[in-house]
Order: C-alpha cells, then structure tokens, then sequence
C-alpha cells in the first residue's frame, strides 16, 4: 500500500468528482486545498506516477456511442477448465475475463461496436465450446457509489 | 449520440487522458484544430448524452490497499428493485451496483454490487451490511470472489512501470 499524506487522500477523493469544463478547472480545486494550480497538477502527476491514479480523463461509454457491453457467464467444468479459457480469450470481444468462485466459475464481458455484436460473439463461443453462455445484460445501473474513499 | 468525425477525433485525443496543464481544453483544441469554446460544447454535449460519464481520476485499488474485491448477488423482489438498488448503490464501498436478468434455475440473482475491502473479512462484514438494508425485501444472496484474472485488455489501462 502506498504511503499517501493527509493532502493526497483529500485530492485523490475531489479528483473523483467531475472536473469542470471551464478554461482552468483545476483552479477551483487548488484554491479549495489551499495549494497554487501548479502545485496541485504537480501532485496529481506524482499519484499518476506512482500508479496510485491508473488515469486521469475523461470516462468514456461506449454504449453511449453506439456499441454495447455484456456481463457473461459459463459453468466450466473443472476438468475443462483451461481449454474454455483459451477458446474465451481468443475472442477479440472479450474485454476481460475472471475466474471466479460458483458453480458459474467463469464471468467475463463481451465489449462490441454494434448492439448486435454481442450475440455473435456470444453464440460462437456456444459452439466452440459446447457450454451455455448466460448472457447478463444491465437492465439498468445504480450509478451513485462509483468512488474509492483514501 | 451520433459522433460525427470530429468527435471521434475527441474521443482519440482524451483516451489516455487529460493533459495536466492549467488550461487543458485550450491545449486539447489547439492540437485538433478547434477553438477551446468549440471543443467545451462538444465535451459538454457527450457529457449530457451520457458519452462522458465523468472527468475525473481513475483510482488503483490494490495500490490504495483494496486487496480483496466480491461481486455480492441478491435477489430482490422486482417490485422494490429500483429504490433499494439506488440506497446500495450510494453506498460509499460499493464502486458498482447493476440491476441483471436472472437465469433460472442457475441463477436467481437480480442485483449485483461489487464491494471492495482491504481483506475478505473486511468485505463479509460490508457484505452483511447490506444484507441488513435489503432485509426482507431479499430472498437469496451470495457472493462470486475473484480467484484469478484470465484476460484484461478491454479497458484503457497503462502500462505498468
């Protein structure tokens, strides 16, 4: 764990929030903590630096741009394990993929251009490997909590 | 939202992120070719539109000490999902809550929020928490740990250093 001092946990929570679109949006920000706009930017390099931030811009969806995304499921049995997750990852479409603990012990995300993608993507992978692809789409989603409290 | 070229081209200019200097739109649009007031209306339009969720910092857990990470599951009566959805969903360890379809008999669940701890007893404990909101309005639950990543690529992630 990173030692972070009193000033980075109060940034790292205000660089969660969305920044303005203004001509200098960090300005409200340094003023807030007490600290110069240069000061400020040098310390959010420094959490980028050091892998603390992984980014930091804009969020950017892309179902809101015309593609889509799907939460996936397979029950794989144990024995067939590693040759299911080579025939999954070998999908372009599979953002990612974990290993996770249930009887539904693999759950990754299908992330296509089109809506339509997803099915394709889906299906193949059905025959591939002979296994049913549960498909999780959002029905809709909570958005409220999406902060790490430092 | 229809992204026409030039959008795109947005888009393409912010996907590693946003320069930190103290007037990143007028820097960001000089390099397109855009007045800085031209390329904030578009930004602020994808923002309405639901393009740009947000502008903000992308935090690591791990590296803020969020070892462990539970994708709790719930079945909730449809009937009250949408209120107790949202109470979860505000709640400050839960970086994600979902309404799904369940896939019966297999799967029952309905309401997914992932939580994350710097320990599994760490997130039991919030994992119960929420148990105690949902109260009798839940039917079921669990909870999916992650043993192992088999892929990640999708996502903007940096090289790691």
């Amino acid at each position: 764990m990173s030692r972070l001092d009193e000033l980075d946990r109060k940034l790292l929570n205000r660089l969660q929030d969305d920044l303005l679109t203004d001509h200098r949006p960090f300005l409200p920000l340094a003023e807030e903590l007490g600290l110069d706009e240069e000061t400020l930017l040098e310390r959010v390099k420094h959490l980028l630096e050091t892998g603390v931030l992984t980014r930091f811009g804009p969020f950017f969806d892309a179902a809101a741009m015309g593609g889509a995304f799907c939460l996936c499921a397979i029950a794989v049995p144990p024995d067939r394990f590693e040759e299911v997750t080579e025939i999954v990852n070998a999908h372009v479409e599979v953002a990612h993929n974990y290993e996770r603990t249930h009887q539904l012990n693999m759950w990754f995300v299908l992330a296509t251009q089109t809506p339509d993608g997803i099915g394709t993507a889906a299906d193949s992978i059905e025959r591939e490997t002979g296994l049913t692809v549960y498909r999780f789409p959002k029905t809709q989603e909570f958005f409220v909590g999406f902060r790490v409290v430092a | 939202m229809r992204m026409d070229p030039v959008d795109q081209e947005i888009v393409r200019a912010l996907q590693a992120g946003l320069p930190l200097v103290p007037a990143p739109y007028a820097q960001i649009a000089g390099k397109l070719g855009l007045t800085e007031v031209e390329l904030v209306e578009r930004l602020n339009s994808m923002k309405s539109s639901g393009v740009i969720r947000r502008i903000a910092a992308a935090p690591n857990h791990y590296k803020l000490g969020m070892t462990s990470n539970g994708m709790t599951v719930w079945d909730i009566e449809d009937s009250r999902i949408a209120e107790l959805g949202g109470v979860v969903g505000a709640l400050p360890f839960v970086t994600h809550a979902y309404e799904r379809p369940r896939a019966l008999p297999i799967w029952p669940y309905n309401l997914f929020a992932m939580v994350h701890g710097s320990s599994d007893e760490e997130v039991e404990e919030k994992r119960a928490h929420i148990a105690g909101i949902l109260g009798s309005a839940c039917r079921a639950g669990d909870i999916l740990y992650s043993k192992r990543i088999l892929k990640k690529t999708g996502l903007r992630l940096r090289n790691k250093k």
